[in-house]
């Protein structure tokens, strides 16, 4: 089934919330070779102003590839997930993700086309405290791969 | 003005390591029988694991690990991953762009494998260290 434009600007309950856990943000960090102290110490973090360890600016896929699932599994939109390949990603930054945190991703469709026989689907996911707060804007672009 | 250029190794242990951590467990990232047989030339770096040590050299080169105020990739080509200590080397270079009236620098990045293109129209804003 091929994406259909009319699918853009449909938008997504937000996700239960997800708490962001000082061990999660250290087990990341080290994944990628990520030593800088405000990853891993907490104090080290307080010295920028921070309650707790911060997290390297792509940790947020975490949580928003999970959320991702309830538009690419969306039955109406059809995806088929075999030939999903990730196209494009974007963060855009109010303030880091820092250890503590309880967050919900609000998802909205901004862009869904195809061409050349490949479909697209850009996917903006709002990233929010529980009370509201905005912390990071993702933006995740899939490429559904036509029929060879 | 061009930034130090830094590479990553990047091994199967590596790829083993960031699936765990980050809970993509998409088998590409680390079954030869399953990459192949769709399509792929072999086991395949996640694409979030380049963004994410791209991401590395940008805190890096800006002295925090809070600096990263924007930051987007275009996955360009797969990072192939074969099954030895050496694995695969991903070199990034960046250079600054601009640099804003409020104290934002705008980098260009580059980020290559075996000399070829791994990410297109990488760009990273960064503010200065508080």
């Amino acid at each position: 089934m091929p994406l259909d434009p009319s699918f853009v600007g449909r938008t997504y309950p937000p996700t239960a919330p997800y708490q962001v856990g000082r061990e999660k943000i250290r087990e990341f960090a080290t994944a990628i070779g990520a030593t800088d102290p405000a990853h891993h110490d907490p104090e080290a973090a307080r010295k920028l102003g921070y309650a707790d360890v911060v997290a390297p600016p792509t940790f947020p896929v975490l949580l928003t590839m999970a959320a991702s699932r309830q538009v690419v599994e969306d039955p109406d939109l059809g995806v088929d997930y075999s030939r999903v390949v990730h196209g494009d990603q974007r963060f855009a930054y109010v303030r880091p993700v820092v250890a503590g945190d309880e967050l919900v991703c609000a998802n909205e469709i901004e862009e869904a086309t195809v061409r050349r026989g490949h479909g697209f689907l850009t996917t903006r996911t709002e990233v929010t405290t529980v009370a509201g707060e905005p912390v990071v804007t993702v933006w995740s672009k899939i490429v559904v791969r036509g029929e060879e | 003005m061009e930034l130090p250029t830094k590479t990553y190794r990047i091994t199967r242990a590596d790829l083993v390591r960031y699936a765990g951590a980050s809970g993509d467990f998409n088998p590409i990232h680390w079954s030869d029988r399953f990459a192949t047989g769709v399509g792929l030339p072999g086991v395949i770096a996640h694409g979030m694991f380049t963004m994410a040590l791209v991401g590395r050299a940008v805190t890096d080169w800006a002295g925090a690990p809070d600096a990263v105020v924007d930051y987007n990739v275009r996955f360009a080509r797969p990072v192939v991953v074969p099954d030895d200590d050496e694995g695969a080397e991903v070199v990034v270079d960046a250079k600054v762009r601009e640099v804003t009236e409020d104290g934002l620098t705008r980098l260009d990045l580059i980020a290559t494998c075996g000399g070829e293109k791994v990410l297109a129209q990488a760009r990273a804003t960064i503010r200065a260290p508080r």
